[in-house]
């Protein structure tokens, strides 16, 4: 069993793998620790708070304060987890109620500003100058590309990985047949390529700002596309949408990455230009599996409610799914009374990992 | 230490995937696209045909068979063998000619082109000059003379192709001689024909396209006779006792005149329009041979009455007081006579006829003149294919039953054997029998042996009498009515017009150990048949199975479905339908599959799928896999032109209103209007510079007709019921399906015992559903045993020709889908591993099979494999079970969708593929099962009326087998020379 907090813990622990988190509503402040390697899952941490201030029947938006200060959302599993492996050493928590919250202030340095009065004039007064910049509503808050193996790559070039999490949000990008020019032994040589030809507005290729149009595609996922047909690519990159990496000679060179020293930082994610095989198999897509099912669940809804079934599931350990089958149920039921966790509950995750199974 | 053993083993496999793979294009079946040329030598009986893409083909007895292909992609126009030798010449559409050759090498011939060579004529003459008109391979063998456009014969020696520049004939020469009175003296055209005295090698008639005939002297170098016609020519033939020559004319005429040694008898003997009063088409070839005893055969083609009949393609007979106009389907591109005797100088035996779309052989030596069966260049395309099925092994029982009901509907074709003989054909024969199914589009099965290089017809089934068609079934069309002129008679088996296009076969699935066949087509038809010995009188009941379940809001806009005979059928021997299901709405079957030990059918559509209990006559499961959003997959097959249609309308009605608007606010509105059409242009001319770009955008869940826009429907893929051990629960019996949105669905089936299964109903139940999380349609499915061996088919077991599976082990599951093969382990269904496709190099499974492959060096070993067909035109070769690639091979073009979409692959690693309408390539991807022509031809032993002979060193080859043989031919060639010497020194 690894159930990640335990109120029966004390307050200050010893095991430096706990955090201590210190969590705030309104006036309220409530102390208690996860762990730090293991800290859970979202929804059993948003359970717990709710639990813990006693407002068990609100809606609310957590936030923290991350290391710069600034305010950020926790609401699902990937920024709880940074939430808790970045805290140092305290966790800090700020609950608003759903419908009190200022989206506004999220992602800007709004504990700073509360903490020291005079900064935050100042901030206000650039606040003014500047216009709002919307970042996105706190739910979709995850990281949608990224840059990587910027020292293995050659200058000119850029690696982009883009981070689809099963959202709705298409791609956003149309390619098309070219010619590049080539150093070869003989000279310059006009070969063909493929090119960013067009980006959807407002899709996700675009609000990266990282790909650009008459950008050439390199390679997709570790594959060169020399010699590959149109098709061919497209079919690649359909197929390898779900986590697509993509190289490419940006058409304007002038906002490389300057390499200071050798030693940058490479995301863990990297892929090797010779496609590893490796690479590939940790996308894994796992499928769903229906067992049994009278009638199919026809709603995404009950797909999600499947998928967080099977996260409570996975918490169990093996031996012990028959005896959890009651809080199990405990858990669907809460589920079902309440309409904005399966709505909230994004799509991508069930694509993340494991099996569901439906009873 | 552990990397070098590592090294060892990689090679080892590599080794092994040597003699196990190796990728070959064997053999092409059918009847070759586009024909274009005829030639037979009679000295090799061998048939030649060349093709507008340049291929030229040789056919002798069945098996023996020789391609080439031109490097130059021009259409043959002209083949002519030296006569008495092993040589061809072909003429191209681009004005070459070309020498191939049947040379000996390792104990088999094979084609080969030796020589190539382009008339030159003077600097400065027009092209016409050497443009090559009319060809003559002279009987001396060494001379070939060729007529040209500008009216001039160059006469050059072969097999060098020198030109004999002092011998040629020019147009000046010949005109020079002209009598006065000739009218057509000014222009005397091209050479339309050249022919050689059969009596006298060095005579031969020159016939101009205007109609002046000259017969010329090759050795005096003069005119001998002028023939002065009038009429433009066509063709001419010198009779076999050289005293007269026919020519044949535009206005449908042909003449006859006799040959006198002087310049005397100009008249016509005897002139005919054979058909007569009315103007006629040309004549184009004309034949007359005569016989042992009586009147001569006369065989012309074309000559009909241009208003009536000029649409026919007709050859006319006649001998004594017979007389038909054999009608053929398709235009005729060339014919000949094969004649009876050692020296091929005998009766007029059989009547060969080259036509754009068949070979049709006329035996004239019956009554009647029956058409003889042809052992190979069938038509595969009597009807359009639409689907094709392979069954390999097929039971020695079984075989002789099919064969037994084909011959029975091929009582009207002749008792004569084959008449083409050339060749030995040295293959060995097939290790097993193989069928070949192929379903048409006019609701036929034709059955075909492909065991062997010859793919041989065995038996037609025909699908339509059980519904009521448009056709008249009294509709006969081999009789027209007594005393009909011109006396027409079809002929040939090409009919490409098809009664009701709903009655095509999209499916066929045959269990040859049970002798059950199951066809499903256009219109949702199932038929469920069984080969009954005996003709039998029965009705077939109809089940109509509603696909949507009372899914609501869609509406069929297709085809109705067949309207089914009431009354009982009388079927003949062979395959005999019993039960029908019909589904509801009549969509394109998409998937079949036949369990004849369950007596089970499953059967899919673009709706839903359905099991079939044929015993009981009822269904055991309905489904249907629609999505309320799915709104296109119910406008059927037509929706897309009536969208057509409507969007036509509505912009015409568009039109209509802005003209009316036009009125109404006259002076406003033009200026708005040439706005709007100069947007409009605008907005077209960026779309058609704008280039090629493809949207990069994933497949979500809810748009499963990203699979639907490209494939035009989706398909419900079906695959066996299957029985194991361990399967999702227990033992038990599953039935799988997988769908064109990446979804498999599993069900488990209660069988009641054997001595109930009549009356206690078999049930379905859903025990599991995988839905592939990338969502590419599912194109097979296979169940591997405890040992990784796929499950074998069933009553194989029963019948002791497969090991039966192992039960022990975990079965697993593997799932290939258009971009990944992912094998799950049972019962948990957990992914076990993959391999990825479309991910790593872009392309798409489109066809699957599984294969067994034999070691080539070691006989006891062998794996079974995946054969993988991918959009991209490449074969691939996938081990099992741990889905690893073995080989890659180019195997049909990217371009060629039809190709593609056409490939079947049989269970030892071959395959079919669609190379035209009605060509089928034979592939091979083992080193073990090839099958591929494999002929020897000798060089003809010798003629008796032509004088001289040259050797032949490669023609005659020397294998052990054929030394004797050889040897004679060698012996004979020294005498021919020797001969040859003695009377050129006299």
């Amino acid at each position: 069993m690894n159930r990640s907090f335990n109120k029966s813990q004390p307050l200050r622990n010893v095991d430096c793998n706990a955090v201590e988190v210190k969590s705030k509503y309104g006036a309220e402040f409530r102390r208690f620790s996860v762990d730090r390697v293991k800290p859970g899952k979202f929804e059993e941490f948003y359970k717990l708070i709710l639990h813990i201030h006693r407002i068990a029947n609100m809606e609310v938006m957590i936030g923290y304060a991350d290391v710069h200060g600034d305010l950020l959302p926790i609401n699902n599993d990937d920024n709880f987890c940074k939430a808790v492996s970045t805290a140092h050493p305290l966790l800090r928590i700020f609950i608003q109620r759903q419908e009190e919250v200022d989206y506004a202030n999220f992602g800007t340095n709004t504990i700073t500003r509360k903490k020291k009065a005079v900064v935050a004039l100042r901030n206000n007064d650039v606040n003014r100058k500047r216009p709002h910049i919307r970042i996105g509503m706190p739910q979709d808050f995850r990281p949608v590309s990224s840059i990587i193996d910027v020292d293995i790559l050659p200058e000119s070039h850029r690696r982009v990985r883009l981070y689809r999490h099963g959202s709705d949000k298409p791609l956003g990008f149309y390619i098309r047949d070219g010619t590049s020019v080539r150093v070869t032994p003989h000279g310059l040589e006009k070969v063909p390529g493929i090119f960013i030809s067009r980006l959807v507005p407002g899709g996700l290729a675009e609000s990266t700002g990282l790909l650009a149009v008459n950008d050439e595609v390199l390679e997709v996922n570790g594959i060169e596309v020399t010699g590959k047909s149109l098709d061919q690519v497209t079919d690649m990159m359909i197929a390898n949408s779900h986590n697509l990496i993509v190289t490419v000679k940006p058409v304007n060179q002038r906002n490389n990455v300057v390499r200071g020293s050798r030693i940058s930082g490479s995301s863990g994610q990297s892929s090797d230009s010779s496609g590893s095989t490796d690479d590939l198999e940790s996308d894994e897509d796992a499928d769903i599996v229906i067992e049994s099912s009278l009638k199919r669940p026809s709603q995404r809804s009950n797909a999600s409610l499947a998928y967080q079934l099977h996260r409570d599931l996975n918490l169990h350990s093996n031996p012990a799914l028959r005896h959890s089958n009651g809080s199990l149920h405990k858990i669907l039921s809460s589920l079902k009374t309440d309409p904005r966790h399966s709505l909230a509950l994004p799509r991508g995750g069930v694509e993340e990992d494991g099996t569901v199974i439906t009873l | 230490m552990k990397r070098f053993r590592r090294h060892g083993q990689e090679s080892q496999r590599d080794r092994l995937k040597q003699e196990l793979f190796q990728f070959n294009k064997t053999v092409e079946h059918g009847f070759p696209h586009q024909p274009s040329a005829l030639g037979y030598s009679p000295s090799l009986q061998l048939l030649a045909i060349g093709t507008r893409s340049g291929a030229i083909k040789l056919y002798g007895a069945p098996g023996v068979e020789f391609m080439g292909l031109h490097d130059e992609n021009a259409a043959v126009t002209q083949v002519h063998f030296m006569p008495h030798q092993v040589e061809l010449v072909t003429l191209l559409d681009d004005n070459s000619l070309h020498m191939w050759t049947l040379r000996g090498h390792k104990g088999l011939s094979e084609l080969l082109e030796i020589g190539r060579f382009t008339l030159t004529g003077p600097p400065g003459a027009p092209p016409s000059v050497t443009r090559v008109t009319a060809v003559l391979a002279h009987t001396s063998g060494e001379l070939l003379l060729l007529g040209t456009e500008g009216g001039h014969v160059f006469i050059v020696e072969v097999p060098g192709f020198r030109e004999l520049e002092e011998r040629n004939i020019s147009l000046d020469q010949v005109a020079a001689s002209v009598p006065d009175d000739y009218i057509g003296r000014r222009n005397l055209e091209h050479v339309e024909a050249l022919q050689e005295n059969p009596i006298n090698p060095n005579q031969v008639v020159i016939g101009y396209g205007r109609g002046l005939m000259v017969i010329w002297d090759l050795e005096k170098r003069c005119a001998i006779q002028h023939i002065p016609a009038t009429q433009q020519l066509e063709s001419v033939w010198w009779t076999e006792d050289g005293s007269y020559i026919l020519s044949s004319h535009s206005d449908g005429s042909y003449c006859r005149w006799m040959v006198g040694g002087e310049d005397v008898n100009d008249e016509e003997e005897k002139s005919d329009i054979p058909y007569g009063h009315f103007p006629c088409k040309a004549i184009s070839k004309i034949i007359q041979l005569p016989t042992e005893e009586g009147p001569p055969f006369l065989l012309f083609s074309g000559g009909m009455p241009r208003a009536s009949y000029g649409d026919r393609h007709c050859i006319t007979v006649i001998h004594c007081k017979t007389h038909v106009a054999l009608d053929f389907t398709s235009r005729i591109i060339d014919f000949f006579v094969i004649r009876d005797g050692l020296q091929h100088t005998g009766d007029p035996s059989a009547l060969v006829v080259l036509v754009e779309e068949e070979l049709v052989v006329i035996d004239l030596q019956t009554d009647c003149w029956p058409v003889i069966q042809t052992p190979y260049l069938v038509p595969l395309h009597s009807s359009a294919i639409t689907c094709s099925h392979h069954v390999s092994a097929i039971p020695l029982k079984l075989w002789e039953r099919v064969i037994a009901a084909g011959e029975l509907q091929n009582t009207h074709y002749s008792k004569k054997p084959w008449p083409i003989t050339g060749g030995q054909n040295l293959a060995p024969d097939p290790p097993q029998r193989d069928l070949l199914l192929t379903g048409h589009e006019d609701g036929t099965v034709h059955f075909w042996d492909a065991s062997g290089v010859c793919l041989y017809p065995l038996y037609k089934l025909s699908t339509a009498g059980v519904f009521h068609t448009d056709a008249d079934p009294n509709d006969n069309m081999n009789q027209g009515a007594e005393g009909e002129w011109p006396p027409f008679r079809k002929v040939g088996c090409f009919d490409p017009y098809s009664d009701d296009p709903r009655l095509g076969i999209q499916k066929i699935h045959l269990c040859k150990y049970s002798g059950y066949l199951t066809v499903a087509g256009t219109a949702g038809q199932i038929l469920v048949l069984e080969l009954n010995d005996e003709a039998a009188e029965q009705t077939v009941e109809a089940k109509v199975v509603d696909l949507l379940q009372g899914q609501e809001g869609f509406r069929w806009k297709g085809h109705t479905r067949l309207d089914v005979r009431e009354e009982p059928v009388l079927f003949p021997p062979g395959f005999q339908p019993f039960a029908l299901v019909q589904c509801q709405p009549p969509a394109v079957v998409t998937a079949l599959t036949l369990h004849s030990e369950w007596k089970l059918v499953a059967f899919g559509t673009s709706h839903g799928f359905g099991l079939y209990d044929y015993q009981q006559k009822n269904t055991v499961l309905i489904k249907c896999t629609l999505n309320p959003s799915d709104q296109l997959a119910m406008e059927g097959p037509l929706s897309r032109v009536k969208s057509i249609k409507k969007s036509l309308r509505q912009s015409f009605r568009r039109i209509r209103r802005s003209r009316v608007s036009l009125r109404k606010h006259h002076v406003n509105n033009t200026a708005k209007l040439q706005e709007a059409n100069a947007r409009l242009e605008a907005e077209l001319a960026e779309m058609e510079l704008a280039p090629v770009q493809r949207k990069i955008e994933a497949r979500s869940s809810d748009d499963s007709f990203t699979g639907l826009v490209r494939t035009l429907y989706f398909k419900n893929w079906l695959f066996p019921v299957l029985v194991y051990v361990k399967a999702f629960s227990d033992m038990s019996l599953h039935f799988l399906v997988g769908t064109n949105g990446g979804c498999v669905f599993a069900y488990m089936l209660r069988l009641p015992p054997v001595e109930h299964r009549a009356d206690e109903p078999v049930t379905a139940q859903p025990a599991k559903e995988i839905q592939l999380m990338h969502r590419a349609p599912v194109v097979g499915i296979v169940v591997l045993d405890g040992h990784g061996a796929p499950l074998p088919e069933p009553l194989e077991v029963a019948h002791d020709l497969a090991r039966s599976p192992d039960m022990q082990g975990s079965h697993q599951l593997l799932v290939i889908s258009e971009e990944q093969f992912k094998v799950f382990t049972l019962p948990k269904v957990s992914a076990k591993m993959k391999l990825k496709l479309t991910a790593v190099d872009g392309s798409r499974v489109r066809r699957v099979g599984v294969a067994w492959f034999c070691s080539s060096r070691t006989e006891d070993y062998g794996e079974s494999g995946l054969v993988v067909l991918t959009n991209q035109g490449d074969v691939h070769v996938v081990s099992l079970p741990h889905v690893k690639m073995q080989v890659q091979y180019p195997c049909i073009r990217r371009e060629d969708v039809s190709g593609i979409a056409s490939c079947v692959f049989t269970k030892h690693g071959q395959g079919f593929y669609l190379i035209s309408p009605s060509e089928f390539e034979r592939f091979s991807l083992s080193t073990c099962y090839l099958v591929e022509p494999r002929c020897l031809v000798e060089a003809p032993l010798h003629s008796g009326s032509s004088s001289q002979r040259r050797s032949q060193p490669d023609g005659a080859s020397s294998t052990h087998r054929y030394t004797h043989a050889a040897r004679r031919v060698m012996e004979h060639a020294l005498l021919n020379d020797e001969s040859e010497y003695s009377r050129e020194r006299e």
